[in-house]
């Protein structure tokens, strides 16, 4: 089939669409703003609704509504408005609730810029909202990935009844590549008994709730989740290994910085150098498997980020003090150099490395 | 002999938590009668609250949501949108709609979602302990204002049922009182015509209630129905505010 060129904002939103969504809910915020331009036109073509909100806390509260209501339902914002939507991610965590929740990550702390950047990655993975919850979290590097990923991340939100969220930069949102977009498939969306949709006959009420207020039920609750974040880290580790089955050094980076980190791994290579790249296609679960499968041959571990070095951490208790791990990074909307990560390559190959 | 009152099939077998005085049961009531006569028990779905009315979703015999502070008319948005021939409810008191909740209520005014809106207004926050609510009285003692509330400190009291009118996707709009009797009848009938106005399609839909909390007000039962009558209805005046022109 044809490829054909596309914007990764606008991917995301046929990839929805494909993956059987058809509810958006979002408020306005750059640099994401294609992606509801896109729906706003696509949705009503397949009998969905976009919907702009008055914010985003009104946009993650009608996506509590819609997924209680058993609809495969979305949003989509960028940093400020994503801390917004954190008390309401909460509740879906809570509530083990089924959406999809676009992160196109710009420059901050505060207001900060519109540029692209990573520094959402502990807001990400780490929690975010109050509470002791895990949101599923993707990282694709490409526009192909994103179309991919969407079906993958809906499912995954059914299949664990949990929020999923894809976290991207203003690079992979503005960037066009040539997506292959494939024969539209007959997405088939799971039963969903639970959905609070009016009782029609079924004899019992459907409760969609976070509240436990008796400790011991909230505990047994707690306990619950932590058992099905575990299943989650166990079977879904998900990432990319590029030629580390020999290297010395191995770069860890994702989206956008995994893509440059590709470039410097093919340059160190072409000088000889043995260096390799893991890339998490998931940033939560972390893929300890794939930094566990290289340890034995790795003498350091370099992360690359378009922030000030967060995904370091994961990759730090992933290594637990068996190795040295080091950072490198951009942030504020500026992007590493290949040329420089290179650089630093050599710096800690040579020992120099602080 | 003749079974002259019943329980509402809407409304569970169960205690509830409210303090004794407290007129949220018989708002409780009304609802759950009103659904019970419109027999749409199967599919109605309610939205509770943060706040006294939590515990909602375990009152009500039929789909119910517990949502975030101020945040029901955007939950009951999204549920309405998925499920557009569900009659769709929030019941919110009015730290949870006027104060925390005023964006996302004037919103689902305006866009004329097809939703009904319970406002218990007791003019406090009677759950975190009996503080200044966004509708509490001008010299009203409450325990953010023990002196009263002055206008210099605290500004005023705000209008929810007057302000919402104005907007055009407000299809009904009504202020009851549950303080007695002939009242509690009159705010079924009002509560009533706005589930009849959200099923007919016409818009958004609002019933504000004005209701008694004599714990956190330091009133016994009696004075506090009293109080609504003698200070809360002079400055939230009862009476429908928006009315669909065919009904």
């Amino acid at each position: 089939m044809a490829k054909i060129l596309m914007k990764g904002n606008e991917a995301i939103g046929e990839g929805a669409v494909r993956a059987g969504c058809r509810y958006f809910f979002g408020y306005p915020i750059t640099p994401q703003s294609e992606l509801p331009h896109y729906l706003a036109k696509r949705l009503p073509e397949v009998n969905g609704v976009y919907l702009q909100s008055e914010s985003e806390t009104s946009a993650i509260n009608m996506v509590y509504g819609a997924a209680g209501a058993g609809a495969r339902v979305m949003t989509s914002s960028s940093g400020p408005g994503i801390s917004l939507m954190q008390e309401g991610i909460s509740y879906l965590a809570g509530a083990e609730l089924p959406c999809v929740i676009v992160n196109m990550i710009r420059g901050g702390p505060g207001l900060g810029n519109i540029a692209p950047a990573q520094s959402d990655y502990f807001q990400a993975v780490k929690g975010g909202g109050h509470g002791d919850y895990r949101v599923i979290c993707f990282a694709p590097a490409s526009v192909q990935e994103i179309i991919d990923f969407m079906r993958d991340a809906f499912e995954l939100a059914d299949k664990y009844f949990n929020p999923v969220m894809l976290l991207a930069d203003g690079i992979l949102g503005q960037m066009m590549e040539p997506v292959e977009l494939g024969e539209e498939e007959d997405v088939q969306i799971p039963e969903r008994p639970w959905a609070a949709n009016g009782m029609r006959g079924r004899g019992k009420k459907n409760i969609i709730n976070s509240l436990y207020i008796v400790p011991e039920d909230m505990e047994v609750h707690n306990q619950k989740l932590a058992r099905k974040y575990a299943q989650i880290t166990e079977n879904e580790q998900r990432w990319e290994e590029y030629r580390v089955d020999d290297a010395e050094t191995v770069l860890v980076a994702f989206g956008t910085s995994a893509r440059i980190s590709k470039a410097v791994v093919d340059k160190a290579r072409d000088e000889g150098l043995r260096v390799g790249l893991i890339r998490p296609i998931l940033v939560w679960p972390f893929p300890v498997k794939a930094i566990e499968k290289v340890i034995p041959h790795t003498k350091q571990f370099l992360t690359v980020e378009m922030n000030m070095g967060q995904m370091v951490e994961d990759v730090r208790l992933a290594v637990a003090g068996r190795r040295p791990v080091y950072f490198t990074g951009r942030a504020g909307g500026m992007l590493p150099v290949a040329s420089d990560v290179l650089q630093e390559v050599k710096k800690i190959m040579s020992g120099g490395a602080e | 002999m003749k079974k002259v009152f019943t329980r509402p099939k809407s409304l569970k077998d169960i205690p509830m938590h409210y303090c004794p005085g407290c007129t949220h049961g018989i708002i409780h009531r009304l609802v759950a009668e009103v659904i019970d006569e419109l027999d749409i028990i199967d599919r109605a779905i309610g939205v509770a609250p943060v706040g006294c009315s939590v515990f909602t979703y375990q009152y009500f015999d039929f789909d119910m949501y517990q949502g975030s502070h101020g945040r029901a008319p955007a939950v009951a948005t999204g549920i309405k949108r998925v499920v557009p021939d569900g009659v769709v409810f929030t019941y919110q008191g009015d730290g949870d709609l006027a104060a925390i909740g005023t964006a996302e209520i004037v919103h689902a005014a305006a866009r004329g979602e097809k939703i009904t809106v319970v406002f218990v207004n007791n003019a406090i926050y009677a759950m975190t302990g009996g503080q200044m609510a966004p509708t509490t009285l001008m010299g009203q003692k409450t325990t953010t204002t023990p002196f009263g509330r002055e206008a210099d400190a605290n500004g005023y009291p705000v209008r929810m049922s007057e302000m919402l009118s104005t907007l055009d996707g407000a299809a009904y709009i009504s202020r009851v009182s549950v303080h007695d009797p002939k009242h509690i009848n009159k705010a079924k009938k009002s509560m009533k015509k706005a589930f009849e106005v959200q099923m007919a399609g016409e818009g958004f839909t609002m019933v504000e209630v004005l209701s008694a909390c004599p714990t956190n007000w330091g009133l016994s039962p009696k004075e506090a129905v009293k109080w609504v009558e003698s200070d809360m209805i002079p400055y939230y005046p009862l009476g429908e505010f928006k009315v669909p022109s065919e009904v």
